[in-house]
């Protein structure tokens, strides 16, 4: 299983790949939205190479609480699968 | 009867010019290589094309993914990222940095219209694939976007910022010259000041390469790809599918004025006419075609004398070639210059009726008419002027045709500034 620093390095790729987002702009307290200008078709985008790199599934549902990147890496841990 | 002519004592003029196409990434290159008789026709080596009947076609000589950033090219369909290259040209050229705001213009005066045959179809194919090898679930968020033919238009718009409106004409082949039509139309009708208008299209896919081969409708000269494409020659068997976008900036001619630009010719009439023949055969004795010329230079109030120059539609198959020629000989005389530019550029379906707009464009403000390559031995019957090699001539106006499967035909009048 992937430890928080893989899965928060998993992530940087993914939002650099996604949204071009500087890798070293990436940290847990970071809001998608608010801080990494990541937008709703991006964010579906985002939670797809998410399920793909990290092997969990993302429901549609469980989006709109993913609203920081600490959120997603603790979801990512949470549902391993 | 007879069409009135409209309002001309403040015409709408061409004032921004851009173009990604087989001839070059720009319009300094595009026109370059025109004048020089350069073909933008190439091989498929490509595996994917390994099994088809034709294997040749006009690429995009500059990648729109070496311009646009890669963040924001990832997001778009081929089609659209050929159309904003373009209209980032165009839009530059016409004297603007930024946003319409950011330029003190007025975005609920800023229009687009892009046309384009089929829209997004790669993007739609390679999702297709995507479900098929992997699932619903791994079809991109995007693919809707990328498809949907109003996008090219409308990432223009969000580019420029334009609230005017922003419309999509489909008309086949004749979408570029109808995107075109229906800009001068809002001007002339007070719906916009400034127009950003053109046409783009990106679908070479082994799908849509064979759809149009089985209709026999493409050359299969394969192992003479520039040679491939020769409208008016005996030996043509069909068109070459080309790629790329064409964009125009269109305003009033006061606006130009004001704004201190010189415009590069004025945009005096547009005809729009449909065969209702056949659903793609043109119809055999050009009316249809001939009537819409004829609407536009009547509309223009330009006299027939002054129409030295025709940029033909001319995509080099046997049949459409010589009906056009033949009415324009009827119309305009044979003395008439006529340019078969398709023989480099090869088909843009979408955005020919546009590049072709931008070339005619440029003869009339250079007084320079492009060539028609590979006509080598005429057909019979070939009534009209038809220079193998770029020919300096005055041109005070010059009409530029496009004609599209489904009997729709398009024609647009441009006279000197």
């Amino acid at each position: 299983m992937a430890t928080t620093e893989e899965i928060l390095a998993g992530m940087a790729e993914i939002l650099n790949e996604v949204a071009d987002v500087a890798p070293e702009d990436v940290s847990v307290e970071k809001s998608f939205t608010d801080d990494l200008d990541v937008d709703s078709l991006s964010m579906v985008e985002v939670a797809m190479a998410a399920e793909e790199k990290f092997g969990v599934k993302i429901p549609d549902e469980e989006l709109p609480n993913l609203k920081t990147v600490g959120d997603a890496v603790s979801y990512i841990e949470k549902n391993p699968s | 009867m007879t069409e009135t002519v409209l309002n001309t004592s403040d015409p709408v003029v061409v004032t921004g010019l851009g173009a990604t196409t087989p001839l070059g990434g720009d319009v300094p290159s595009f026109w370059e290589n025109l004048l020089a008789g350069k073909s933008g026709v190439r091989a498929l080596t490509e595996d994917w094309a390994a099994p088809l009947a034709v294997r040749i076609a006009a690429t995009m000589a500059v990648d729109p993914t070496e311009v646009i950033p890669r963040v924001q090219a990832r997001r778009l369909d081929r089609a659209e990222q050929a159309a904003l290259v373009a209209s980032q040209q165009a839009w530059e050229d016409a004297g603007f940095k930024g946003t319409s705001e950011e330029n003190g213009l007025d975005p609920l005066r800023v229009a687009v219209v892009i046309g384009t045959g089929i829209g997004g179809v790669t993007s739609l194919m390679n999702q297709h694939d995507i479900m098929l090898a992997k699932g619903p679930s791994k079809v991109s968020p995007l693919m809707i976007p990328m498809n949907m033919p109003n996008g090219p238009a409308a990432y223009v718009g969000l580019q420029v910022g334009a609230r005017a409106g922003v419309h999509t004409p489909v008309s086949a082949c004749a979408s570029g010259a109808e995107a075109i039509a229906y800009g001068l139309d809002l001007l002339q009708l007070g719906r916009a000041d400034i127009v950003v208008v053109g046409g783009t299209e990106a679908c070479i896919h082994p799908l849509t390469i064979s759809g149009f081969a089985q209709m026999r409708a493409m050359s299969a000269r394969n192992e003479e790809p520039e040679r491939a494409s020769r409208p008016y020659d005996k030996n043509r068997d069909g068109f070459v599918l080309g790629e790329g976008a064409g964009v125009l900036v269109l305003e009033r001619a006061s606006a130009a004025r004001a704004r201190g630009r010189t415009p590069y010719a004025v945009l005096a009439g547009a005809g729009l006419t449909a065969d209702s023949h056949d659903i793609v055969q043109p119809d055999p004795d050009g009316n249809g075609q001939a009537r819409a010329a004829r609407i536009a230079i009547e509309r223009s109030g330009v006299a027939k004398s002054d129409v030295v120059h025709v940029n033909a539609h001319a995509t080099s198959t046997p049949a459409g070639d010589m009906a056009e020629a033949k009415w324009i000989a009827k119309l305009l005389g044979e003395q008439t210059i006529v340019a078969g530019t398709k023989s480099m550029t090869g088909h843009l379906l979408g955005a020919a009726g546009a590049i072709e707009a931008i070339a005619t464009v440029l003869s009339i403000a250079n007084d320079i008419i492009p060539p028609t390559i590979n006509l080598d031995d005429p057909e019979e019957g070939l009534a009209v002027d038809v220079p193998r090699e770029a020919r300096k001539v005055t041109v005070p106006a010059a009409l530029n045709d496009s004609f599209g499967f489904g009997g729709h035909n398009a024609a647009l009048l441009f006279h000197k500034a």
